[in-house]
Formats: structure tokens, sequence, C-alpha cells
């Protein structure tokens, strides 16, 4: 990878190749089938929670279980505000930034009582946050009728473009475009941006300010960091990440309900953050992308696999997909402690507990 | 006492409590600009504890802190090392796992104002600012004498290149006052040497110093006065000389009456 540093036109015909291949992926998918590109868009959502919480866990060194509860706040932004259930309709344009803004309003409110608390306790404390917010949708429902409860929130709209809507499929120059292919190139747009944000906000001010407060909380605030502003910070621009995620995870389905918001979500979300390497851009994209796809892949080869070895079924996919699922991490844990692609602090952390 | 020189800390009875010990009783002293003020004490004296009041650790059960005349107590830590004092730690308190480049660096974010409009447009008043701060990190790094080890992870550093680093670090911030808590702990002779040149650069640079030392030979060498504090109270202050023959130190240190 060393050349590619230092030749810049190759590096840059990397660039392009890889952007190129991203573009056309979703016509090769839908050759395979229509559901591999909605497979796609979820794994891009997620790989986006992903990469808001890295800015929690892995740049500021805050444990949070309950990140979930932004997916959840920006989602329902979406479904409130373009849905018939309130008969509003505004455009996606309008409603992502609020959707981002009040995830960021609701990291705050988070962050605000947890300031002390660290490690466990943290963890304990945004674990509750999680389960609150979903309790609240389950029951903001009486006796004022906000988020319809347990019922969820349904039609709701999708993104629309000019007269061009998400949901439809359109036939350009005589090649069809899906739906979910439309989906795919604004969440590869909206992953670049997010990417970039995340790379440059690492190598700043901010970011070392973060980087302190994760290593010495007290040696950070001699230092004349104010720690308070900067975990609100962390705490706020994570959260708004999950926030745009949810709010096209409500177009893209259409219909929302609090049991896409519960606790295992958020675990996953970490695992995809440690198992990727905490603090490491990519890695966080390759544990996302990793923990999205493989059991996709599982579901759609177990069966076959078995029926053509054994005759019938044995194990049902999903009961070996959390088998894999849970021996991939303690293999993780065993030979990689700090992640698949490990970001350079955290080498420098494990190799010196082993001296 | 030759030149009236203003005061830049002023300390008003200051004291503080933990529970049944009285870890400081009235404690009243002042530092003038421009001078290395020495700390010394037996063990449990007090020491540590009067940094961690003027740094804005902890607060002080009563008395005052003025920085220049403003009252500074009460403030937290950041706003305290805004207001001017920086400090380093008796348990060198690095970011272990970040190079010692970063660490500098993150000493200049008290002094610089890039947001995270800024980090993310990357602007050309961001992109300047960032230059000067790793350009600004860089000279300390040499003005304390480990260039070399920019890139190297601090926590990897030998120990008195750590202790150099913290003060390089502190340094960052700009302070009226740098505060050390034993920087000459752990350090052999020739180390000891070359941290009281260091120091007296410092010095002679505009930074007024206040120094928490075991070391007696580098205390007396660098220091133009000291307070000796034991039980929490002050039994002395004057210059080096004076103070040593003085028969309360002398008591507290030996534990009997000269």
């Amino acid at each position: 990878m060393n050349f590619l540093k230092s030749n810049a036109p190759l590096r840059w015909a990397a660039v392009g190749l890889i952007a190129v291949v991203l573009i056309a992926l979703p016509f090769a998918l839908s050759h395979v089938g229509t559901a591999w590109v909605r497979i796609t868009n979820l794994a891009i959502l997620f790989t986006l929670l992903a990469l808001g919480l890295n800015i929690v866990v892995g740049f500021a060194g805050l444990l949070d279980l309950g990140y979930v509860a932004f997916y959840a706040v920006g989602a329902y932004v979406y479904a409130l505000l373009a849905s018939p259930h309130f008969g509003l309709h505004l455009p996606f344009w309008v409603i992502l930034p609020i959707g981002a803004a009040t995830a960021a309003l609701f990291g705050a409110l988070l962050g605000a009582p947890t300031l002390k608390l660290r490690g466990d306790y943290l963890a304990i404390v945004t674990l509750g946050f999680g389960e609150i917010v979903r309790i609240f949708l389950n029951n903001l429902a009486r006796p004022v009728n906000i988020t319809n409860g347990p019922q969820g929130i349904a039609g709701i709209d999708p993104f629309k473009i000019g007269g061009v809507s998400f949901a439809k499929t359109d036939t350009l120059l005589g090649v069809m475009i899906s739906g979910p292919m439309k989906y795919y190139w604004f969440l590869l747009l909206v992953l670049v941006v997010v990417i970039g944000v995340n790379l440059r906000l690492q190598n700043s001010r901010i970011g070392r300010a973060w980087e302190a407060v994760r290593e010495d909380e007290t040696a950070a605030r001699a230092m004349g960091i104010d720690t308070t502003k900067i975990k609100l910070l962390a705490f706020a621009m994570g959260a708004s990440f999950g926030g745009v995620a949810g709010g096209m995870f409500a177009a893209i389905q259409g219909f929302i309900s609090p049991e896409s918001f519960v606790l295992v979500e958020s675990i996953m979300v970490v695992s995809m953050v440690v198992l990727g390497g905490m603090g490491n851009i990519w890695g966080v994209i390759l544990g996302a992308l990793l923990l999205s796809f493989v059991p996709e892949i599982l579901r759609y080869t177990v069966e076959p696999l078995q029926k053509a070895a054994f005759g019938k079924m044995l194990i049902e996919p999903e009961v070996l997909r959390m088998l894999i699922f849970g021996f991939a991490l303690v293999l993780v844990m065993l030979f990689r402690p700090a992640g698949l692609l490990p970001s350079a602090v955290r080498k420098r952390e494990l190799a010196e507990r082993k001296v | 006492m030759t030149t009236p020189t203003t005061a830049l800390i002023e300390a008003i009875g200051i004291s503080k409590r933990f529970g049944g010990v009285q870890a400081l009783g009235g404690v009243a002293f002042s530092i003038k600009e421009g001078e290395i003020y020495g700390l010394i004490g037996p063990n449990g004296a007090g020491k540590t504890t009067l940094f961690n009041v003027l740094t804005g650790i902890y607060l002080p059960d009563g008395g005052t802190f003025k920085l220049r005349g403003r009252a500074i107590t009460g403030m937290k830590s950041h706003e305290i090392a805004k207001a001017g004092i920086a400090r380093t730690f008796q348990n060198i308190r690095l970011f272990a796992n970040l190079s010692a480049l970063e660490n500098v660096m993150i000493g200049r974010h008290v002094r610089t104002h890039a947001g995270v409009v800024g980090a993310v447009l990357r602007g050309r008043r961001t992109l300047a600012e960032e230059a000067a701060i790793e350009k600004r990190a860089l000279e300390l790094l040499d003005y304390v004498g480990i260039a070399a080890r920019a890139n190297d992870a601090s926590g990897s550093l030998p120990y008195g290149d750590q202790r150099r680093l913290e003060i390089a670090r502190a340094l960052a911030t700009d302070p009226l006052l740098l505060a050390l808590d034993e920087p000459a702990a752990g350090m052999n002779a020739s180390e000891t040497v070359a941290l009281r040149k260091l120091l007296e650069r410092i010095r002679s640079d505009g930074t007024t110093l206040l120094l928490i030392e075991h070391d007696m030979k580098l205390v007396m060498k660098v220091c133009d006065r000291v307070l000796v504090l034991d039980y929490g109270e002050k039994i002395a202050e004057g210059g080096p000389a004076e103070v040593q023959k003085d028969p309360k130190v002398i008591e507290a240190y030996l534990g009997m009456p000269a």
C-alpha cells in the first residue's frame, strides 16, 4: 500500500476504479437477486451506525450500549414528518437534518447525566437509556397518539428527488433502475461523506481532545480541555450519524415499529466496532460489512447445503448464525484482541499490557 | 527583596481537610513573576495537595489563590489551565498510547480554536492553525531535547524523557506559571543536571516556576525561594540557604529538635 501513498496518479486511478466498481455494484447484485441490493443497503446503514458509534466508543472511549436509541429517534422523526400518521409529507432533505439534530440533542441529553461515569457504569446507564427510548416509543400512543405504539407507523414516504420516487422502478436509456438501487447510490454518497467527516475529525483539534479524554481525563483537564463539553460533543456527533441512518432506514422500509430498535441491535453495532477495530475507521467499516453480510450469505447457503449433504435440514440457519457469530467473536478476542484492523493506538495499548 | 517585583501567585489561608486529616492548615505565600519557587517538606506534608488545590483538581475548604490579582479558586481545572497555570504530575500522566508529538499538540488545545465545522471543512484558517500547532509542538519537543522521539508512543519513552515530555506538553499551553511535581524523581545525576539547565532556561525565557522536589541539591541550586511545609503548615519560607539552617526545618526532616 505504500507505493499508493507516494504515487498520486496511481492513487487516483485506484480511487477511480473502486468508485466505478461501487457504482456498478447494484447492477451485478440485481442479477443475483434484488434482495441482495436491499441487503447491501441495510449493510451500509449498519456501517453508518458503526461509524457513528465509533466516534463515541473508538475516539472518545465512552462505551455506549444504547446507541440504537438514536437510530430510533432518527427513524421516528422521519416517519412522523413524512407519513399519513400526522398527514405531514416533508421532503427528505428537510427531514434528515432535523433527524440528525434531534438525535444529537438526545445524544447530549444522554451525555449530560453520565459525564462522571466511566467504563462499566457508563455502559449500564446507556443500556438503560436505549431501553427507555424504546419503551417510550411503545407507549406514546395514549393519551395523545404520537408514535402509534407497538403497531408502528406505516406508509412512510420514500425519498423523492424532483418527480423521481425511490420506491419505483424507472427505465433510463433502456436500463432498469430499481428503487433499492437508487437508495444504494444515495447511501453510498452519504457513506462517503460520513467517512470523510470521520477521517477529518480524527485528525483535528477536536479529535485529539477526544483521544486525550479517552487516555486520561484528569490530565486532559489539566491541559485545559473542557472535558464536559468535549464528551457531550462526542455523544452528540455520534448520535447525529445514528439519526441520519435512522431516517434513511424509515424511508427504505416504509414501516417502522419499536421492535426494530431493540437492545440486540445496539449490541450488534458495538460488536461491529469491536470486531473490526475500535478507533480505526476502515476496521469499523470492515466489521460492519462482515457482520451484515455473513449472516445473509449463511441464510442463503445453509439450507441448500444441508439438503444436499443430509437430504434434510438439521440446523436452522438462524441458530447456526448465532453460533458462528459467537464463535467468531471469541476467536477475534483470542487472536486479534484489538480487532481485525486495529488502530495504531489500540495496538500499542495491547502490546504494552503484554510486557 | 531587592527589586519590588509583583506577585504572580498569591495564596491566602489555603486549607484542605480529608475526613479527619488536616492536609493543609491555612497556608499563605506568594510567588513573584520570574522566580523559581520551591515547595519542599517531608512525605505527607501536603505539597501535592497544595498543587491539586492550586490547579483546581480539589476545591479548598478555605482560602483563595490569586493569579495576577484575579481570584482563581473555585474555577475548574481546565479554566485554570486557560488562565495560565500548567502542571505536571508526580506519577507521570501522559497520554501514553499517543505519540510524543500528539501529546504536545494536545497541550495547544487551549490556545487554539478550530471546532467541528472547521475540522470537517478544513478551510484555510483551520489548516494554518493545524500547521502552527504542529510547528509549535515540534519546537517544544526540541526545546526540552526529545525532538528525535516525536513519533514514538509516549508511554514507551525512557522515564527521564517522559518527564521532559510532560514539561513540553505543559509549556504548550503558554503558561504564566509552570508547576512541576517532582520533576527529578527517578532521574540519575546527569539527567538531573540537564533538568536543572532546562528549568533555568524556561525561567530565563519568561515563565515562572513552582517546583515540588525531594532532590535537595537541585532545590538548593535552582530555587530562588523555598516554602517548607510540614503537616499542612508553613514552617519556613525564604532563600534556600537560610531555610536549610532553620531549626524547625531540620526538626521536620530529622524528626528531632536540632
